[in-house]
């Protein structure tokens, strides 16, 4: 090969200039093709859920639907508190404070997705070795502040967004 | 090859043929040379064509009458049960169809690992062939989820959860399978979608299989190189198609005996039950076909690790020509593999016997073991077993151990030293 076809020339520019401009074409047709598949704005809308729960005694819990899932909203009793914040950080895989899993002076109030963070199922209560919940479907066992202690589960229940917006009545989302 | 010499007899055939070689195909797979000692287990690829034809029709039917919407589904399959003529008969021949369909593909499968027909020169057809089984387990996935019961809904949650153990991005790949922010509507919706499309994916690849076929010929039970046309081959038909009707004909007396007195004895009943999103089952269990896998996913202590090994369960089988060293292909000859193979298919059903079970005590111990010996097997004794089995001798052609009375090794040896 001689010097002079080493040269990058005009029809090298054509080249990459017509893949590059290609490429943009095909992504910018593609990620339509993609995106429609991300939830939509109906969806979306339903991102707000409040619940009224002056009903619910201590030890008592309730569950509502949030964006198709389901949110378990326990009123705790002293014990149960006292119980959660008893618990050693190194007896916990995913460590973490029940102060952190719960609002200030709300204490007894645990709002927390009640999705096995597995696989998605949605764990039972009052069951399984930690006086907490179990998830039927592999065997995850949580305790009363909604933490991993045993199973498959790689972390905590999660803790959606959540506020007081009076003493009775959270809002979730 | 034959194919080139086809001269159609009539004039309007020999104009057509010109244009579009169709009967030149047709005949092609006609006289199509086939070893003469194909056995039983060689008749399942035209009993999956079947249940690939059954499930597309009786899928269409079932569609007319089905509605995908989340409020909607579980009563419109109630409908076609109910109200719409002989549909509880198509619904039925449907779902117990994907059992039947799944029941073919493994003896398809346990056939190509004895007699080593995934091997060189045949690999593409295995790798196509695993790519269908791939598509048939999304199908049979989707479809599974459609009627909207609880186990539809469950199974939905399970399966598409396995995406969020991926590292970072999972929950975002999760959320956009769901089109929502849990399993719901848009999910039903698209699954409907794919479901109706998988089939014809399905359909494409099986012509590539059967093409890939085509170039080396069928391997046989004794698992040499034949010349193609010999004396040790017959033409496709009627030999081989009438082979193949009669095993189609056992087949389906079986899937009519599932269809007609126990349609329901491989579903679940919780299936009957409307999907409900704030009560799980007590026992989420797959379908049966699913159930290995599903018990390697639960014998790792770990969400990553039992996603990963549950896909590398299945994506080993990928690159198995190549983990296989032996030269002889099929077990007949293989003394020592072929006893590795029997206790490779009591793991499997082990493993799916674990898969229905509760994850705990004994079942755990014994699933990590056979999901443990799964590998093994891939990985250890393949390739050490062909390096260091010493083989038995194998014939000439297939006449030789047919003449003298059975492909029985110890014959075929004597002949061997009688040459």
């Amino acid at each position: 090969m001689s010097k002079e076809e080493k040269k990058v020339n005009r029809r090298d520019f054509l080249f990459t200039a017509s893949y590059t401009i290609g490429a943009v074409g095909l992504g910018a047709v593609v990620w339509p093709l993609v995106h429609q598949m991300n939830p939509d704005k109906a969806q979306q809308a339903l991102a707000t859920t409040e619940v009224d729960v002056s009903q619910v005694e201590p030890g008592n819990s309730i569950t509502v639907l949030w964006r198709g899932k389901p949110v378990f909203l326990k009123r705790r009793t002293q014990e149960e508190i006292a119980e959660a914040r008893a618990v050693s950080m190194s007896d916990l895989p995913d460590p973490q404070k029940d102060e952190e899993r719960v609002k200030d002076g709300k204490d007894e109030w645990l709002v927390m997705l009640g999705v096995c963070t597995h696989l998605g199922c949605v764990p039972l209560k009052d069951k399984g070795d930690y006086n907490g919940w179990f998830c039927p479907c592999h065997g995850s066992h949580y305790d009363v502040s909604g933490r991993i202690r045993k199973g498959p589960a790689p972390t905590n229940m999660e803790i959606p967004k959540y506020e007081f917006v009076d003493n009775n009545t959270i809002k979730i989302g | 090859m034959s194919d080139q010499e086809y001269i159609p007899k009539s004039k309007a055939g020999k104009w057509f043929n010109d244009r579009l070689p169709l009967l030149t195909l047709g005949a092609h797979l006609t006289d199509y040379p086939t070893p003469k000692n194909l056995n039983y287990w060689w008749t399942f690829g035209g009993i999956l064509t079947f249940c690939l034809l059954t499930q597309i029709i009786t899928g269409i039917v079932l569609a007319m009458h089905y509605v995908a919407h989340a409020d909607l589904a579980f009563a419109s399959v109630e409908h076609i049960m109910r109200d719409v003529n002989y549909g509880w008969l198509i619904r039925y021949i449907h779902s117990n169809g994907a059992s039947m369909f799944f029941l073919a593909v493994y003896i398809h499968i346990f056939r190509s690992l004895f007699y080593g027909s995934y091997k060189s020169p045949r690999e593409v057809i295995w790798i196509i062939g695993l790519l269908i089984y791939l598509l048939m387990m999304a199908a049979a996935f989707m479809g599974y989820v459609l009627p909207w019961g609880q186990m539809s809904f469950w199974g939905a949650t399970v399966i598409t959860n396995l995406f969020s153990a991926i590292p970072l991005v999972g929950d975002s790949i999760t959320t956009w399978l769901w089109g929502a922010y849990s399993v719901d509507n848009p999910t039903l919706n698209r699954f409907f979608s794919l479901h109706y499309l998988i089939p014809f994916l399905i359909l494409g690849l099986v012509v590539l299989h059967i093409w890939a076929l085509h170039v080396p010929g069928n391997n046989n039970p004794v698992g040499i190189d034949i010349k193609k046309p010999s004396k040790d081959t017959v033409p496709f038909h009627p030999y081989i198609t009438i082979k193949d009707a009669f095993a189609l004909l056992m087949f389906m007396i079986i899937f009519a005996g599932f269809v007609f007195f126990s349609p329901n004895v491989l579903g679940h009943s919780d299936n009957y039950i409307p999907a409900n999103p704030l009560v799980t089952p007590a026992h989420i269990v797959p379908e049966w076909y699913l159930l290995p896998f599903y018990a390697i996913l639960r014998s790792v202590p770990d969400k990553l690790g039992g996603v990963i090994l549950m896909f590398g369960a299945i994506f080993i089988l990928f690159v198995l020509p190549w983990l296989d060293t032996s030269k002889v292909r099929s077990a007949v000859f293989r003394p020592i593999y072929r006893q590795f193979y029997w206790i490779f298919v009591l793991d499997v059903l082990m493993l799916g016997y674990m898969g229905a079970m509760p994850a705990e005590g004994i079942y755990l111990v014994l699933a990590r073991v056979g999901t443990i010996y799964y590998f093994a097997h891939f990985i250890i004794v393949m390739p050490v077993v062909g390096l260091l089995e010493k083989t038995d001798p194998i014939p000439m052609s297939i006449s030789e151990p047919v003449l003298t009375g059975g492909a029985d090794p110890a014959l075929a040896r004597k002949d061997n030293e009688k040459i």
